[in-house]
């Protein structure tokens, strides 16, 4: 078939090929609070030897369900085959997985500075101002300035800081929230009335 | 326990006794069913063994030579009857010795459940003695596994493990047992587990793709079944059957769904994949709707997948939703057990015989059957042939008996040439390719089908893998008849070493003990032939003994097994020679 704009939005007339083009996607795992799930879930990645970039655990909008979000830089054809494995897992109520632009995401950045560095060469009001991070601790040695935002502004503000000596830094993963509904109870609700077939 | 409270309404009591976490296993094991189990004790399981030797009037152990033969019994013993089966053993090395089995469990969805001991609590991490992370051990290789800490967990352990190990696809369960657990006591009652709510065993069936299925297949011109487990798993080999004769579409079978068809059957048209059937292989590509049911698109199976069956509308049968597009891309995928989706199905089919079709199948037969059967069948001289071994077999005991093959060319022979009745009939390591499988799971598919005649073929090599179950057969007197198939190599590697690394034969030959000496030591009847004259006297010989009997043949050291698509190849361009 001939097109004159592939999906892209290159322009030309060329054959619409298959594309299959790594990028990031975030995979969100709804989970019975369960030792041991996480090793399976990430067991799924490493037989794969799929790098996971980042890895966050911790309580979901539902009751005793616990929610993994997994960013990993693969194709749509891994990240298919991926959830589908990890939804076999017992324990695994419902995984989804999600480009960019389908989320809302942030991480959160901590910067440890040497005070006497930091309060030489800086307005720090404008300073907080202009970036939008916040001191959370301040020291006659230290201060720690916490940032989140998406991975580019923690990185705007790991260059600027850096210059002054930066003690520490520590970048947490990524969490997300999806724009559209993650109908997690609803799941629950016909797993509880449909499933007891032996 | 129902009880009545004096003119109140039913109150609904359980009936609770107060047993050690030791009893309970088999409290729950009775519970569930189980008439035997396969193990080896030892230290941290030492208080289930105590409750076993208790129980042994209600449930039968049967102490194997080394805990992968009990893992491989456990699953012959589950692959011919449907139950799921038992594995038991200690922490430590037990456990680890387990894996194999497991592992072959997991590949090819086999319900079993393992136990294992573990040490105690206050001990975990400490690196005790004999202590393993079996659970961590065992995470990728089952479809779920535990370790329970509390006797009070186990009812419902237990319970959960049966459920998840038999419901949806099957597969192996672990559950590992730490010994003050096992000491511990518990009120004990015990309800079956009928539902999780994080696990759907069943996808639900949509009945739009059934059609769509079937419409598919009634405009076919050229269409072609390849079925595999799913079908046996779902018991839906009746139902198969019926599809296949209402709609005269030619049939396949993977080495793991072989017997679900009767090999006579006019629409079977054999087995694909590395070593099957050249027709079905070759039509592969020729055919406009490929239809798989029960069946995972295995490599061997496939071969290249970029020039697999591209020109036809795959329509994909499956339980197992992972499955589907994993390998091969389906246009039509139909989920759910093939039990119900198949009775769909059958509504919408229209009745048909496509005799053209076939007579291509039939053509391509009679090209594999001068090139390769007649030969494997009917040599005149040299030695034995490993068909001829299967086909003598095939004659004697009228195709009823159940195959339990071992790794490497003899399985293929097997599932090439053995001939077949009854479902449940053939037993092989198919995904993991186990050599040292089939001694220990003849002996479970024998316990598990004991009117039926079981025969093991193995080479020499996986023989001398297991070969201690010998004493296991004599000690519980299980009358499984044994063939070593011995051409003093590793024939498949071999064979690989011929084509494709110039006859480098890389430690491949074998200088072998006295086979029959060993199982005379193992007190078991045997013969040792070489010659062609001898076979169908050794053969009969062999299925009228009421006893394990012990048959070594020895073969012809260089045989190639045919057709073979070799690895990355097309199955387009599969080898006749």
């Amino acid at each position: 078939m001939c097109v004159p704009n592939d999906h892209h939005g290159r322009i030309g007339f060329r054959y619409k090929i298959r594309v299959m083009e790594k990028q990031n996607y975030t995979v969100s795992v709804y989970t019975e609070n369960n030792l041991g799930l996480l090793s399976r879930i990430a067991a799924i990645f490493l037989k794969r030897h799929i790098n996971i970039e980042s890895i966050t655990a911790s309580q979901s909008e539902v009751h005793e369900v616990m929610r993994f979000i997994i960013i990993v830089e693969v194709t749509e054809e891994q990240v298919k085959k991926i959830v589908g494995q990890i939804e076999k897992q017992i324990e695994v109520i419902k995984a989804f997985y999600h480009k960019d632009d389908e989320l809302i995401y942030q991480e959160t950045a901590l910067y440890k500075v040497r005070s006497s560095d930091f309060v030489q060469d800086f307005d720090i009001q404008s300073f907080i101002k202009k970036t939008n991070a916040r001191i959370v601790t301040v020291s006659p040695q230290f201060f720690v300035i916490e940032k989140t935002g998406e991975r580019h502004e923690t990185e705007d503000l790991y260059d600027k800081l850096k210059p002054y000596g930066l003690m520490q830094f520590v970048r947490s993963g990524t969490i997300a929230v999806s724009k559209n509904e993650m109908p997690i109870s609803e799941i629950l609700e016909k797993f509880n009335t449909s499933n007891t077939i032996q | 326990m129902e009880v009545k409270t004096a003119g109140f309404k039913e109150v609904s009591a359980k009936e609770t006794v107060k047993v050690s976490g030791a009893e309970a296993v088999i409290k729950c094991l009775l519970a569930e069913g189980v008439e035997v189990m396969y193990g080896y004790p030892g230290g941290a399981i030492m208080p289930v063994y105590d409750e076993i030797y208790k129980y042994k009037d209600q449930i039968e152990h049967v102490l194997t030579r080394h805990e992968q033969g009990a893992a491989h019994a456990a699953q012959g013993y589950a692959r011919v009857t449907g139950k799921v089966g038992v594995a038991i053993a200690t922490s430590g090395p037990g456990a680890t010795n387990l894996i194999t089995g497991i592992a072959d469990a997991h590949i090819d969805s086999t319900p079993m459940v393992c136990i294992t001991g573990q040490v105690g609590s206050h001990l975990l991490g400490s690196d005790a003695f004999q202590e393993i992370d079996m659970v961590g051990l065992s995470t990728p290789i089952t479809k779920w596994n535990y370790q329970v800490t509390k006797a009070s967990e186990i009812p419902q352990v237990l319970a959960k493990a049966f459920y998840i190990a038999r419901s949806g696809r099957p597969g192996p369960v672990l559950i590992d047992i730490t010994k003050d657990a096992q000491f511990d006591s518990l009120d004990f009652s015990y309800k079956k587990c009928t539902g999780i709510r994080s696990y759907k065993p069943l996808p639900e069936v949509n009945l739009l793709q059934v059609e769509r299925a079937a419409q598919a297949i009634n405009n076919a011109k050229k269409p072609m079944i390849v079925f595999g487990q799913g079908v046996i798993l779902g018991g839906a080999e009746q139902l198969l059957k019926e599809v296949i004769e209402k709609s005269g579409v030619p049939a396949a079978w993977t080495i793991l769904g072989l017997s679900a068809l009767e090999t006579d059957h006019p629409l079977n048209v054999g087995m694909v994949g590395m070593h099957g059937n050249y027709a079905p292989n070759l039509l592969t590509n020729e055919c406009d709707v490929l239809i798989a049911i029960g069946m995972r698109f295995d490599d061997r199976v496939t071969g290249d997948l970029n020039t697999y069956a591209k020109q036809a509308t795959v329509i994909h049968f499956e339980i197992d939703p992972a499955e589907v597009n994993k390998n091969v891309q389906a246009q039509i995928p139909v989920l759910g057990d093939v039990k119900q989706t198949l009775k769909l199905l059958l509504e919408f089919l229209q009745p048909n015989s496509h005799e053209q079709w076939h007579n291509r199948f039939k053509e391509l037969y009679s090209i594999e059957y001068e090139k390769i059967i007649k030969n494997d069948l009917s040599a005149k001289h040299g030695k034995i042939k490993m068909a001829e071994v299967l086909d003598e077999i095939n004659t004697v005991s009228g195709g009823n008996a159940i195959i339990v093959s071992d790794v490497g060319q003899h399985q293929m022979v097997a599932c090439r040439y053995a001939k077949f009745n009854a479902t449940r009939s053939n037993v092989t390591s198919g995904g993991l390719g186990t050599m040292g499988f089939a001694l220990p799971a003849a002996i479970g598919a024998k316990m598990g089908s004991t009117a039926r005649e079981v025969v093991a073929i193995i080479g020499d090599g996986g023989f001398q893998m297991t070969l201690q179950e010998l004493a296991t057969i004599y000690q519980m007197n299980v009358p499984v008849k044994i063939v070593v198939l011995n051409n003093n190599f590793l024939g498949m590697v071999r064979q690989w070493q011929q084509m494709f690394f110039e006859k480098r034969y890389a430690s491949t030959e074998m200088v072998n003990p006295d086979f029959t000496g060993i199982a005379k030591a193992y007190h078991l009847q045997t013969n040792k032939i070489s010659e062609r004259s001898q076979l169908k006297g050794a053969v009969e010989e062999m299925l009228a003994s009421k006893e394990a009997h012990f048959l070594e043949v020895s073969v012809e050291k260089e045989e190639c097994v045919f057709p073979m698509i070799t690895t990355g190849a097309s199955v387009s361009d599969i080898r006749l020679e």
